[in-house]
């Protein structure tokens, strides 16, 4: 019955708000909301770019864009700490173990996802609204801000499957990161840690959370779109 | 019919009498013009002189290079050969004086009155000016009361009122049509063409074409018949249809079904 108590010391934490909790949880958002706005702010145009441009090597970045979607985050945490150790080129930033380094580190992740899924939304819509935007008289860089508009119901959900695949992720955060207690611990490498401790409750309370913030966050989408839809039905 | 509309149809504001009217872009000239397509002759050998004033209607058979013929003029498409010459180099220029409405007129994800904004924006209207025309237009076309709403909710009739509309607030001197009411029902091709009709009193050149041979006689002054990519005859509508000299023509006229 070791789970069960776990399980009720874990809701316990949680509805307590235990503040070594709060303090991981707080730091968690912060260091992955960041790195989502940071690879949205990117990645939206960048993709958008991708899909109306026709230059020499397009189909190479495509490609590229897509295969770093299946990038293995320890991958993206060893490169990232090579360039931030001490004796890497950017060594002297003093970044390597902070919050700063695990942002750079998740942008990495999520900006082949934000990338390549706002690509291909673009470049469908592109498909349908080229005639009508050029006879308007629109440039393809002019209609970038247009379909990133017109797209955005699709390009949330492009912005989620970041969100999930950075908020998910341990290898990278840990290994740029260090899990260093009050500085640099995650909701995910505070569970890796505590469940090899066996301190299930802290583990099972992080992991709860982290699932309800993510149930969270795709119903709030879902419900985005859906209101779109009725606010057009209503006179 | 009076119905259908809020008030008198008037493009031109009285405001907008004194600026000075630029060269008009007419008459167009289509020399020689053709379009192949992966060795397909799709449109061959045409010459054509399009004047102000008359309501020109493009009929033919379905592939006989209509549509093709309105996206070379409007500049869509690049001729393969021959040549699109308006009477004034700044025809195509970044505030273009053609428009082109669309048999399905892409309507962007926001609201109507954002749609008709979209257009003004991408011919360099400034915010203000942006925003008085676009109320304006609404309003001469009888959409100020959907002017808030999404244009994709929109009834079929009324996206394509409000894409003559967007096409319109651009103040075109000729406005190119595609097939305007193929896909709409009675009640809504009269309400296009009755609009479409004002902005031709209004000095609008309106090149339109329909499979419609009924919309052709209401609407045709003048009558370019293409079959198989060529230009068969440009005549006056009423000799056209009295008395057409080509038999490809007669038989089109007689409602024989020719391709």
């Amino acid at each position: 019955m070791a789970e069960t108590s776990a399980f009720t010391l874990a809701l316990q934490l949680i509805g307590a708000a235990d503040p070594v909790l709060v303090e991981i949880v707080l730091l968690s958002l912060r260091v992955t909301l960041t790195a989502l706005a940071l690879a949205a702010l990117i990645g939206l145009p960048l993709g958008a770019a991708l899909a109306l441009a026709r230059f020499p090597g397009r189909g190479v970045a495509i490609v590229l864009a897509n295969a770093l979607m299946g990038l293995p985050p320890v991958v993206a945490g060893l490169v990232i700490y090579l360039v931030l150790s001490r004796s890497g080129p950017l060594g002297s930033l003093g970044l390597l173990f902070t919050p700063t380094a695990m942002v750079v580190a998740q942008s990495v992740l999520i900006l082949p996802i934000v990338v390549s899924l706002t690509r291909q939304v673009i470049q469908d819509l592109w498909g349908e609204y080229a005639e009508q935007l050029r006879s308007l008289g629109s440039s393809p860089l002019r209609a970038v801000p247009t379909l990133l508009w017109d797209g955005r119901f699709s390009l949330i959900t492009a912005l989620l499957a970041g969100f999930g695949r950075a908020s998910a992720e341990v290898g990278a955060v840990l290994i740029v990161g260090g899990n260093i207690a009050g500085h640099t611990r995650t909701m995910t490498t505070a569970i890796a840690l505590e469940t090899s401790r066996g301190a299930l409750e802290l583990a099972l309370a992080l992991g709860l959370i982290l699932l309800g913030l993510t149930v969270t966050l795709n119903a709030l989408a879902y419900l985005l779109a859906r209101l779109d839809r009725w606010g057009a039905s209503v006179p | 019919m009076s119905a259908v509309l809020t008030g008198p149809v008037q493009l031109r504001r009285a405001g907008e009498a004194s600026r000075p009217a630029p060269a008009s872009i007419l008459p167009l000239r289509l020399q020689g013009l053709g379009f192949a397509i992966a060795g397909k002759q799709l449109l061959d050998d045409v010459d054509l002189v399009l004047e102000a004033g008359r309501r020109t209607v493009v009929l033919g058979p379905n592939g006989a290079g209509k549509s093709l013929l309105l996206r070379l003029c409007h500049g869509l498409l690049r001729p393969t050969q021959g040549r699109v010459l308006w009477s004034d180099n700044d025809a195509d220029g970044p505030a273009r004086r053609h428009s082109l409405l669309f048999q399905r007129p892409v309507m962007l994800r926001r609201s109507a009155r954002a749609n008709v904004l979209h257009g003004l924006a991408l011919a360099g209207l400034g915010w203000h000016d942006r925003r008085e025309r676009a109320l304006a237009v609404l309003a001469r076309f009888g959409l100020a009361d959907l002017a808030e709403r999404p244009a994709r909710n929109l009834s079929g009739g009324e996206q394509q009122v409000l894409a003559l509309a967007r096409a319109a607030a651009l103040e075109p001197e000729v406005l190119f049509l595609d097939e305007p009411t193929a896909a709409l029902d009675p009640a809504a091709t009269a309400r296009i063409e009755l609009l479409l009709q004002l902005m031709a009193r209004d000095g609008v050149k309106l090149v339109m074409v329909t499979h419609d041979l009924g919309q052709a006689r209401r609407f045709a002054d003048e009558v370019v018949f293409l079959h198989r990519g060529r230009l068969i005859e440009h005549r006056p509508a009423g000799a056209f249809f009295s008395a057409p000299r080509s038999p490809e023509a007669r038989a089109f006229v007689a409602g024989e079904l020719i391709w």
